[in-house]
Formats: C-alpha cells, sequence, structure tokens
C-alpha cells in the first residue's frame, strides 16, 4: 500500500512540475512575457524592473528556475487589469466556485448513482429505458444550453429563480442543478453498467442460492463491488466538473474562478490565466490522489498485491 | 562436394537480464551459447529440442532477424546481419520462413492470393497479371486450387492456411526455408499431408530447410542430418538413422527413450531425466547437461565437452562419449 | 473478423417469410440509428450547399426589421426563423453556422486521428524512450481537462481561425495514440506484420498497407466519439466569446450572442442550441451503434 501510495504522489509531483513546465513554455513561445504580462502601455522602467525581477535576461534555464520559485512563493506576476497580485485575484474567487462545485459534485454523484443502480435493478423495463433516454440527453446536451433552457424557463417565463447574479441560495440553484446534470447522466449510464456487470457475476447468484434475501445481496456484495469502478470513474469526472464551472459561471454571471478565466484569457491577461492554470493543474491532480487513495483503500485486490511485495 | 549453402559458426545470442526485479544482479540468458553448422543446398537440417532450448532463437539468428552477440552466419558467402536495411532486404529473396501460426502470419483482412503475390509487389518483380499468375502456379505446387485465390484466412482451414504461407515463401523461389515448428499447430492427420508437401517442394525448387520442431519422428522423417540442442548448445549431430537407433550422448538417449513405440516392436528403456530443465540464465558451468545426467564427473563440471566428431562422422559434446571418462553411471 | 459494412441481404428472403423481413429489416437496423443517419446527412448536406441554401447571406442587415419573429409567431415567410439584432435572417446565420461548426469538428477530428495515429505508431515502432515520451504526454495531456488547456493556449496565442482548428485537433490525440499503439504492438512480431517484414516489406508498408486498415474500425469508433466532443468543445469556446469570431459565426456563436435577447428573442438562442443537440446526439447513437456491431464485447 505505502509504494502504491507512494509512485502516486511522485506521479502526482511530476505531473504539477510538467504543467507549470508547460505554462512557462508558452508564455515564452508567445511573445516577449515582459510585454505580454505587464501589457504594451507600462511605463518602460515597470517593464525593465520586471525583467530583473524575472531575471529575463538570464538564461532560459535559470529563467525556468527562476519562475519555479516565484510559484512557489505564490508570485507570478501582477493582473493587468488592476495591477494587483495575480495569485491573490484568483485566490478570493475561490469560494463562490467551491460554493457552486462541492454541492454540483455531491449532486451529481447522488442523481447519477441511484439513477444508475435504479436502471441497473429494473433492467430492460420501462424505467430503466426512460432513465438511460434521459441520460442521454443529459451528456449530450451541452452545459451552457441545458444552463440556458433551465434559466429560460425558470426565470424569465416562470420567474420563480433569479437567472443569473450572487448572493442568495436562489441565486445557487440553477447554476448548481446545470453543473450537476451533466455529469450526472454520463454517471448513471457507467454505474448502470458497472451494476449490471456485477449482478451476471456467479457470486451474486451464489448468495441469493444461500438464501440471502435480495436488499442484502445488493448493499452486501453488488453495491461494494460496483462501487470500484465508479470512484475510478468519478475521479475522471472531476476534470470535466472543472470545465463545467467555467461554462456555467459565464452562463449565470457567477463570479467565480471560471468566468475570471473567461475574462482573463479574452483580456490576455496571462499573469491571471498563469495563476489558474496551476491552480487547477495541482486541484485535479489532489483529486486524483484522492481517487486513487480511495481506491487503494475499497480495493482489496490493490491492498494485498501491493503488501505482498510482488511487483 | 558443394559449398554449403548456409554456415553457422560459433553464432551465440546472450540478453542481459536483471534477475529479482529492478535492483538485482545483472545475468547473462544465453539463449544460443556456440552453435555451428552447415546446410548444403536442397538438403534438410533438422533441430530438435525441448521448448526453450534455443531453436527458434537459433533460426532467427541465422536469417538476421535478430543480431548476433558472437559468432558469424553465412549465407551463400555473404555475411548475414541483423540490419534491416536494402542489402539485408535484398537477402530477403533468397531466404525465408514459415512458422508455427499459419493463422497469425495471415493478414485477415486481405484474399489469400494478395498475400501469395505480396512478396512479389515488396520486391518489384513482374507485372501485375504475371504475378497473378506466379500466385497460381504456387497455389497448384501447395496442392491447392485457383478457386483459394480470392478466399480469406479464416475461411480455410489449419493445413490450408499453412499450404499458402508456404506458397507465399517459396513464390520467390528462395535457396533456404526455415521452418520453426511449422506443423506444430495442425492435426495429426494433416501433419503428414504438410510434410509431404514439404518434401515435394523440396524434390521440385532444390530448397534447402532448417527444419525446427520439437516433434523427433516429424525430424527423423524429413532431414537429412539431425542436431539436438540443449540450453543454447548442440549435443549430438549426425544421420537420422544413426541418431535414432544409435544415440550417443545422454540427453538424446533419454530423448529418444521417450518415442513411444508401436506395439509389438521392442519396447525401448525408458530413461528418465532427473531435476527440472535449468534455466538458460543459470547455465550449469562445463557441461550443460551435468545437473540431470546420469553419468556426470567431476569433469563434466570443469570443462565444456566439445562437439567432436565420432569415427563414423556422428558428432557428439559429451566427455563420456569420447572416452575422457570412464562410463560408468554416477552412484 | 472481418468488418462487413454491408449491410444483411434482405432480398434473399426465402419465399415463406415475407413478414419476417420487416422484422429482421429493423433489427438489424434499429429506429434510431435511421434517424440519426438521416439527420447526420441532412446537416452534412446542408454544410456541403450552404451558399445554395441559406436565403440570404449571413451578413446582410436589415435594420428596419430587427429582432423580428419566425415564420408562424407572427413574423413573415421572409425570415423563416426571424431575425436577430442587427436584422440579419436568422436562418441563413443557422446554416452557415451548422457549415461552420461541422467543418471544424471535422478537421479537427482528422487532425487528433492523424496525430495520435502517427504518435501511436511511433512509439510501437520505436519503442524505448519515445513510447515513454507518448505515455507521459498523454498523460499530461489527460491530467488537465482540455478545456483548460485550450483557454490558456488561446489566452497565450491569441485566436485565429486556423489556430483554433489546430487547436481542436489536440483534443483526444492520445486517445487514438493508445489505441494506435496498442493494436501495432499487438500486430507486430508474431503476427502478419511481422512476417510481412521477414517478407522484405518496408515499415511503411507494413504499418500502411496491413496495420492500419486492420484498425481502421476501431479508429472509426473512436472518431464518432471525438467529433461530437470537439463540437461541443468548439460551441462551448465560441459561446464564451473565445472561439469562431465574429464576421464568422458558428452554432456555439449565435448561442452566446442570442443569449442577451433571450427574453426579447428567444428563437436566436434557441435555433443553434436544437441543432447542437441533435447533431451530437445523431453522432453519438451512431457511434454506439457502430461499436456494438464492431465488437459486442466491447461495453
Amino acid at each position: 500500500m505505502l509504494r502504491y501510495l507512494a509512485t502516486r504522489l511522485l506521479r502526482a509531483l511530476l505531473t504539477i512540475l510538467a504543467v507549470s513546465t508547460f505554462a512557462f513554455a508558452i508564455l515564452n513561445l508567445s511573445g516577449d512575457p515582459a510585454l505580454l504580462i505587464m501589457s504594451v502601455d507600462a511605463p518602460p522602467e515597470a517593464i525593465e524592473a520586471f525583467r530583473k525581477s524575472w531575471g529575463l535576461d538570464r538564461p532560459m534555464w535559470v529563467q525556468y528556475l527562476h519562475f519555479l520559485d516565484n510559484a512557489l512563493h505564490g508570485d507570478l506576476g501582477r493582473s493587468m487589469r488592476d495591477g494587483r497580485d495575480a495569485f491573490t485575484v484568483v485566490w478570493e474567487r475561490v469560494p463562490a466556485t467551491l460554493a457552486l462545485t462541492l454541492p454540483a459534485f455531491l449532486l451529481k454523484i447522488g442523481i447519477g448513482v441511484s439513477a444508475g443502480i435504479f436502471a441497473a435493478l429494473h433492467r430492460n423495463a420501462f424505467a430503466d429505458r426512460m432513465t438511460m433516454t434521459l441520460s442521454v440527453a443529459g451528456y449530450t446536451m451541452p452545459s451552457f444550453v441545458l444552463g440556458l433552457v433551465l434559466a429560460l424557463v425558470f426565470a424569465v417565463n416562470l420567474g420563480w429563480l433569479p437567472s443569473g447574479g450572487y448572493g442568495t441560495v436562489e441565486h445557487a440553484i440553477l447554476p448548481v442543478i446545470t453543473l450537476s446534470l451533466a455529469g450526472a447522466a454520463v454517471l448513471a449510464r457507467f454505474t448502470r453498467s458497472a451494476m449490471i456487470e456485477v449482478l451476471g457475476q456467479p457470486y451474486i447468484r451464489a448468495a441469493t442460492a444461500k438464501g440471502l434475501p435480495w436488499r442484502r445481496v445488493i448493499t452486501g456484495h453488488a453495491l461494494p463491488n460496483a462501487a470500484i469502478p465508479t470512484v475510478t470513474v468519478i475521479g475522471f469526472m472531476i476534470g470535466g466538473l472543472i470545465a463545467g464551472a467555467v461554462v456555467v459561471e459565464s452562463v449565470f454571471s457567477w463570479p467565480g474562478v471560471g468566468r475570471l478565466l473567461v475574462v482573463a484569457v479574452a483580456n490576455r491577461d496571462l499573469a491571471v490565466v498563469q495563476s489558474i492554470l496551476l491552480l487547477i493543474a495541482s486541484c485535479m491532480v489532489v483529486a486524483n490522489l484522492l481517487v486513487d487513495l480511495t481506491y487503494g483503500w475499497i480495493d482489496p485486490r490493490v491492498r494485498t498485491h501491493r503488501a505482498a511485495g510482488a511487483g | 562436394m558443394t559449398a554449403p549453402l548456409l554456415v553457422a559458426d560459433a553464432i551465440e545470442r546472450h540478453y542481459e537480464v536483471r534477475r529479482d526485479g529492478l535492483l538485482g544482479k545483472r545475468r547473462s540468458l544465453r539463449a544460443v551459447d556456440g552453435v555451428s553448422f552447415a546446410v548444403p543446398p536442397g538438403r534438410t537440417l533438422g533441430l530438435v529440442g525441448e521448448s526453450g532450448c534455443g531453436k527458434s532463437t537459433t533460426a532467427k539468428l541465422v536469417l538476421g532477424l535478430v543480431p548476433l552477440t558472437g559468432g558469424t552466419v553465412r549465407f551463400d558467402g555473404q555475411p548475414v546481419q541483423a540490419r534491416h536495411d536494402a542489402a539485408w532486404r535484398r537477402q530477403r529473396r533468397d531466404m525465408q520462413m514459415v512458422y508455427q501460426d499459419p493463422l497469425g502470419a495471415l493478414d485477415r483482412r486481405l484474399p489469400v492470393g494478395r498475400q501469395i503475390m505480396e512478396p512479389l509487389a515488396i520486391h518489384r518483380i513482374g507485372t501485375p497479371n504475371g504475378r497473378r499468375d506466379k500466385a497460381m502456379a504456387l497455389l497448384e505446387a501447395v496442392g491447392l486450387g485457383a478457386s483459394h485465390l480470392g478466399r480469406y484466412p479464416h475461411e480455410l482451414s489449419g493445413g490450408q492456411r499453412q499450404r499458402i504461407v508456404l506458397a507465399r515463401a517459396m513464390i520467390l523461389e528462395p535457396r533456404l526455408l526455415v521452418c520453426d515448428e511449422p506443423v506444430s499447430a495442425l492435426d495429426v492427420s494433416i501433419q503428414a499431408q504438410v510434410v509431404n508437401l514439404l518434401g515435394d517442394i523440396q524434390a521440385r525448387f532444390g530448397v534447402a530447410y532448417l527444419f525446427i520442431s520439437h516433434d523427433l519422428r516429424i525430424v527423423r522423417q524429413v532431414s537429412h542430418e539431425v542436431a539436438v540442442m540443449y540450453l543454447g548448445r548442440i549435443v549430438e549431430q549426425g544421420e537420422p538413422d544413426r541418431l535414432f537407433s544409435q544415440p550417443e550422448h545422454p540427453y538424446t538417449r533419454a530423448l529418444v527413450s521417450a518415442i513411444p513405440t508401436a506395439r509389438g516392436a521392442k519396447a525401448r528403456e525408458r530413461i528418465l531425466l532427473q531435476g527440472d530443465p535449468p534455466n538458460p540464465v543459470d547455465v550449469p558451468s562445463g557441461c550443460a547437461f551435468r545437473t540431470r545426467c546420469a553419468w556426470a564427473q567431476p569433469l563434466c563440471a570443469e570443462r565444456r565437452p566439445e562437439l567432436r566428431p565420432l569415427a563414423d562422422g556422428t558428432r557428439v559434446a559429451c566427455h563420456m562419449t569420447h572416452g575422457d571418462i570412464a562410463a560408468r553411471r554416477a552412484a | 473478423m472481418t468488418i462487413s459494412m454491408r449491410p444483411p441481404a434482405v432480398v434473399a428472403a426465402p419465399a415463406a417469410a415475407p413478414p419476417g423481413r420487416l422484422s429482421r429489416f429493423l433489427t438489424a437496423w434499429p429506429p434510431g440509428v435511421i434517424l440519426a443517419i438521416a439527420w447526420i446527412v441532412a446537416m452534412l448536406f446542408v454544410a456541403v450547399f450552404a451558399d445554395q441554401l441559406s436565403p440570404q447571406g449571413f451578413t446582410k442587415m436589415d435594420l428596419r426589421a430587427r429582432l423580428a419573429d419566425p415564420w408562424g409567431f407572427g413574423g413573415t415567410t421572409a425570415h423563416l426563423l426571424g431575425t436577430d439584432e442587427l436584422g440579419r435572417d436568422v436562418l441563413s446565420r443557422l446554416i452557415h453556422s451548422i457549415r461552420m461548426s461541422l467543418l471544424v469538428a471535422f478537421l479537427g477530428t482528422l487532425l487528433s486521428a492523424f496525430i495520435g495515429i502517427s504518435v501511436g505508431f511511433l512509439a510501437a515502432h520505436f519503442r524505448g524512450w519515445i513510447e515513454e515520451a507518448m505515455m507521459a504526454l498523454a498523460d499530461m495531456q489527460a491530467s488537465l481537462p482540455f478545456m483548460i488547456i485550450a483557454l490558456a493556449v488561446l489566452a497565450f496565442f491569441g485566436n485565429s481561425l486556423p489556430l483554433f482548428i489546430a487547436l481542436m485537433g489536440l483534443n483526444n490525440w492520445e486517445r487514438f495514440a493508445r489505441i494506435a499503439r496498442g493494436l501495432a504492438i499487438a500486430a507486430s512480431e508474431q503476427g502478419y506484420a511481422g512476417a510481412v517484414r521477414h517478407l522484405g516489406g518496408s515499415p511503411w508498408r507494413v504499418y500502411g498497407l496491413h496495420i492500419l486498415p486492420n484498425i481502421a474500425g476501431t479508429l472509426l469508433v473512436s472518431m464518432t466519439l471525438s467529433f461530437p466532443e470537439i463540437i461541443l468543445l468548439e460551441s462551448g469556446l465560441s459561446f464564451l466569446g473565445l472561439g469562431v469570431q465574429p464576421p464568422l459565426t458558428s452554432l456555439g456563436n449565435m448561442v452566446g450572442y442570442g443569449r442577451e435577447y433571450m427574453q426579447s428573442a428567444p428563437w436566436i438562442m434557441l435555433a443553434p442550441s436544437v441543432i447542437i443537440v441533435l447533431t451530437t446526439l445523431a453522432i453519438s447513437i451512431l457511434g454506439d451503434w457502430l461499436r456494438d456491431r464492431l465488437d459486442p464485447t466491447l461495453r
């Protein structure tokens, strides 16, 4: 188990390093970093100072190390819009995004997994087909379309909920629902097939033959085994959640990191973009690490395989 | 006496492996460990041995598919090297291979006729029509008909597929054909047919064979000379009838003793070998066979026996056979 | 197993079973799949003949007829889907948007397939550090959601259509690379690929004439998965104003600009949305069906 953890941790660190290198590379490829980050209008002295502090007159690898060093200290340059420290600008938006993504994540798992299990247990019945059709609609529909349609129906036509903005719980309802539905649809499909595969296994039949009530078979045997592949899929979907947040925040004018990213890209506010990039990469890496940990914990084969010292 | 077509001179193929994971000791896996033989034109050399003795690796070395780590191979006087350059590709026209798994060796998406013609296309020989005619001629030579040209591999039986592979290999009229367990995957009744076909092809095209198999009876049937391999070395080599009726090397004796005899014929005394076949990573010092040999003695651990001829020309690599040690069983 | 793309021989039914023919036909070609194919064909037709089909130029403004309703909701037949805030005919814009979005998705998919297959084959052929590098790159790409990567690149390099299409071409290349590499390795040495090399064939021949046709089916299915992803990606980015830029128009673009008039003229936003949803749905259905036909053991 320890070995498993160690390798995963190493990979995580390498990935973050790789993403930082990527950020550094495209920054340097796309033009003079000083001009790009400081913008063309900045006074020459400021540009010079920037160059000095980032060591832009030094050889490339020195710059790279400098960049890494700065990044570790949280110094990623200044936002072009208001001159404030880029990382701070990003960081203050994080709570808003969390307020959206965390509930959406839970909701997505809740709806998706339940729907999938439900469909699997009533396989080929009308309930199953209905659920699956709905889920197909869920994942082929882009999140912005879904968001706009929901806004159109519930905000514009029915007036029950606000169509955008930030402040109260009502403001959060539509964005959270939009964000969770697409992921829920995919999760439902996947959970359904995982459950069906598990239910087809001989040990399920053995359990019912033993006389266990069907409910116990499901909760005691089927669900735990179906959980294993499902957990890995949930891990993959975290990325989709982040990408979805970018769009949904823009649709509902929610002042989170996603919306900031869009604005920053439009304004070519590169320091902010870089900061967000590193932030997201770190989150993804941490999330994947957690998923790997959970996976290693719930799948006994991983635990014992490693413990036996094989490999 | 005509010059031999193929000469292998003390060829070696060693692999560097690490035992016990990433930090284990570096060992040398001696797949082929000093093998020498010569194949005359139009004749068959049979190569027998257990799985893992290095027969297939020898075949690949001889064809230049795998690089040598020692020794040389000469085909028609020219060196054979495992460099996939133009010279190597040119040599493909003279030496080809037939495989154990005919279905795997054929592209399942293409009709077999096209696959038979492919070597001609690769080496840019002939015109499309001419190639078709040639393919039909080869089909007829392997005992199939023109109707098979358009069939797909999965539509044919195992024996038919192997004939197709043979036709494809022969269409360039190579002078050497390496057959690596060509009938092992086929039903016994089909085996005989394919073996006979190989004989016909040799008579018709004058092609030399390096015939590799673990099946002693078939090897005896097709070969003009047989070499027995053990752990990457040849331990005995000679005429088939002599080798099988009067095996000299202890290993050959054990192999021959295991051949089932027809009912009524004199039953052989079965020699059972002790121990497991050792790992090619851990080749015993001196004679590789000594750990399982009932006649092993101290000299066998010290000095590796050379493959030397006896009076009648049979070559054996054993101290006891050549009289260097007394022929008595170990206590 | 050879992939048969021919429909089952419906005409050769025995005389005693005419009623059976229809049900057999429907089993082999489910109605959903037929509808999906019909829709895709229709969209392709629109994309190819956009200039002939659109009633007016898509930039033609008519400021006297701004935000006109569609026909049937109070509007005239002059503008079947109404007009937008600058008086441009929504139907014409829609038709041209379909062409743009399909074009981007098509080129993007082809590009990512090309990159992926080439890298995959190179990794399979040379093994060693090239393979390691490829796996590392693929992992790196998979570690971030592609939309984020795309946004970062757009921020740094600005936006022009060729760059944008190239960016779309980087989506999912690693999926193709993994498939190509895996299948190429499986085919090599022991199998027919090795046999052709032994015959003297060059690596080009082996990969081009033998391995590629054999894996084409699997790759095609992956392409049907990748295509709708690019449509969604492009429309998402265009919606955010970061994708296809005006005066060019794409489906996402239209939704983005139509959003401001959600209350007064919702059709500007709804028409392209419907097209997006139906098109991705159709291709997904087709892809699923192809995958089932290709290999029922693949989930």
